[in-house]
């Protein structure tokens, strides 16, 4: 990024304003039923983080740029400039107090699609140089390195190689022409090994062919977190430059929420241009397996289970049911939590906030809406797709004393393979 | 000024220039709106949105939430009641259907009076309540700027002041109905300036929040 000034900032604000943003700032009412729809302000009842507000500076910038009585007033010195002490203060609201989840997006009674502001306003406050230094470190990381964890090509290699053994067969790497390529996220390789060697059971299983580029193995985006289309756009090329290498058919985004956002929704956007592959997360990949008879389990999971969708899988992502008919085929005790699917509650760390260290009180507060619905429901584990909630849900749920196992959908499924139907990989 | 050349000229020039400001503010609005531009989605899309999108402007009317339909009860039902009292007082009273006659050419079937007398009451009182419940609540009370009591205000006193034209209250009939219309002349020319343009707005609004999230696949 280049150096971060309140022009550079007001500047890139400027650039994010189209006909829907005009739009919804005409529309709204000030009537705080987005409040009630955001578990950073139910939760601590800051009526500062009604969902609205967030965009506070951006709305004032839109009137005095783009509305005729907005210029009127800004040329007899009647309209407030937005300053950098202003910017310092939103920091708060638009990145420790939003994890983008969505819900205000579904409950505004004018149609403001609040989450599309709040995703424009975090690209004036990066280049305004208000971003969390959280989320500034990721970024740099992910860059520079390749993973906003710093995670390098011979971490997965060495996962890798861990696999193969545990497996008996090969993780295959850079394969020009095989069927899918598989995204991981750095979470997935630091702290859930497990994923890969599911991944590959269920692929040999289903005898498709499937690659990792290890060019290009980071399904993760601190761009779009942290609000900077230059960092998305990089970090979503190297993505689209390895597949379009390999010639792979389809692009497989990981259990990550963000990640699927990233390159299923706004890469394509980003780089301007269409993709000539496929972009699905792997839930949807193995609900078509599934539904073409390729996934073959056996046996149920004793356990009382739930399912907690990430927020960008279900609201931002258009992906409901396969979770669920997948959960289905293995478990015979599955239960919804009261808002489940689209209207399901964040688990608090999304958008960015698990890696901003400002926010790590908030995101333990936030999670006490998860607790209530868990609190309702009574059971044995806690199905997700996301290694991101995972790690919010378990580490809230420590906190909290409550002993609910969290496991990967994916892995909970290759767990239910039939083992004698082995087709080569 | 005769209160009687006073509700001649609001009811003549003022009317009308008040009229004028508000479809060229109003034109002036949706331009600078649609200038803007949006860019077109280049991503693989699950399926158009513009079913979604005229599906949302009707299904955004109720809550999907139930958390939400726990905690805004009051603003979601107050909203409804004042909007459908203001409907009535606005578009089913006679003497109204008249005036929209004369600039449309064409007219359409009124309520009976008391009907139309009921929901002016109502909606007076569900604004009070609304006025009240901003200055209240915490949340409210931290988003509530200048705009929004000035709006308030201009949306309040039409109501109020055709109650009192229409049961001769306090004041010269003449007098109390130029003040009606001239009450309708400010809503009319701030219209286009305020947050008041939801009224049209809301409902472009809306579509676009559905079909942004139909083209997902999010079905609302």
């Amino acid at each position: 990024m280049s150096e971060a000034t309140l022009e550079r900032g007001l500047k890139a604000l400027k650039e994010q304003i189209d006909t829907p943003i005009a739009l919804f700032f005409s529309s709204c009412t000030h009537c705080g039923m987005c409040a009630t729809a955001c578990l950073f302000y139910t939760e601590t009842e800051n009526p500062a983080y009604t969902p609205i507000n967030k965009v506070e500076p951006m709305r004032r910038l839109w009137e005095q740029e783009y509305t005729l009585i907005g210029r009127i007033k800004k040329a007899i010195g009647m309209s407030k400039p937005i300053t950098d002490e202003e910017l310092e203060e939103w920091q708060e609201y638009c990145y420790n107090a939003c994890s983008l989840c969505g819900r205000c997006t579904m409950v505004c009674p004018v149609g403001n699609d609040i989450t599309y502001m709040i995703r424009k306003m975090r690209e004036g406050m990066a280049a305004a140089g208000h971003a969390p230094e959280g989320l500034i470190g990721a970024s740099k990381r992910a860059v520079k390195i390749g993973s906003p964890m710093g995670v390098k090509l011979p971490a997965l290699q060495a996962q890798a190689r861990h696999a193969e053994k545990d497996l008996g067969m090969e993780i295959p790497f850079d394969v020009e022409g095989a069927e899918y390529m598989m995204l991981m996220s750095s979470m997935e390789i630091m702290n859930y090994p497990e994923y890969m060697e599911a991944v590959a059971k269920i692929f040999r299983q289903a005898g498709k062919t499937w690659t990792i580029s290890s060019e290009a193995f980071e399904a993760t985006n601190s761009g779009i977190q942290i609000g900077s289309s230059d960092i998305a756009r990089e970090l979503v090329s190297r993505v689209v430059t390895a597949a379009e290498k390999l010639k792979v058919k389809t692009v497989i985004s990981p259990e990550c929420g963000h990640a699927y956002t990233a390159i299923r929704w706004e890469g394509p956007n980003l780089i301007g241009r269409k993709f000539p592959f496929h972009v699905k997360h792997i839930l949807e990949v193995l609900d078509e397996f599934r539904a073409e008879g390729l996934l073959k389990t056996e046996g149920f999971e004793e356990a009382r289970m739930t399912f907690h969708d990430p927020c960008q899988l279900v609201r931002r992502g258009g992906v409901v049911e396969q979770p669920r008919n997948l959960l289905n085929m293995v478990s015979k005790d599955f239960v919804e939590m009261k808002d489940h699917g689209i209207m399901n509650w964040c688990c608090g760390a999304g958008g960015g906030v698990s890696a901003n260290e400002d926010a790590a009180e908030l995101k333990m507060q936030a999670f006490k809406r998860k607790k209530s619905q868990l609190d309702e429901l009574n059971v044995d584990t806690l199905v997700t797709a996301c290694a991101n909630c995972r790690i919010q849900i378990e580490e809230g749920l420590e906190e909290n004393e409550m002993d609910i196992p969290v496991v990967g959908l994916t892995e909970m499924l290759a767990e239910h393979l039939v083992e004698d139907n082995k087709t080569e990989g | 000024m005769t209160a009687v050349d006073f509700l001649l000229w609001v009811r003549g020039p003022g009317l009308t220039i008040a009229s004028i400001i508000f479809v060229l503010g109003m034109t002036l609005k949706f331009f600078e709106i649609f200038m803007l531009g949006r860019k077109k989605n280049l991503a693989e899309l699950r399926g158009s949105g513009v079913k979604e999108g005229f599906k949302t402007i009707v299904t955004r009317s109720g809550h999907v939430d139930t958390y939400s339909t726990r905690h805004t009860k009051f603003t979601h039902i107050a909203g409804w009641v004042f909007h459908i009292g203001m409907f009535i007082a606005i578009f089913l009273l006679a003497p109204h259907i008249e005036i929209f006659k004369t600039f449309l050419g064409f007219g359409w079937p009124a309520l009976p009076t008391p009907i139309v007398d009921l929901a002016t009451v109502i909606s007076m009182i569900t604004l009070l309540a609304i006025l009240f419940h901003r200055i209240t609540n915490p949340v409210l009370k931290y988003l509530s700027v200048g705009q929004d009591y000035v709006v308030w205000a201009l949306t309040f006193l039409p109501l109020l002041t055709g109650y009192m034209a229409y049961h001769h209250l306090f004041f010269r009939y003449e007098w109390v109905l130029g003040v009606h219309i001239l009450s309708v002349c400010l809503l009319l020319v701030f219209f286009p300036f305020t947050k008041l343009t939801h009224a049209f707005t809301l409902f472009i609004s809306r579509w676009y929040n559905g079909m942004m999230a139909g083209e997902k696949g999010v079905q609302q």
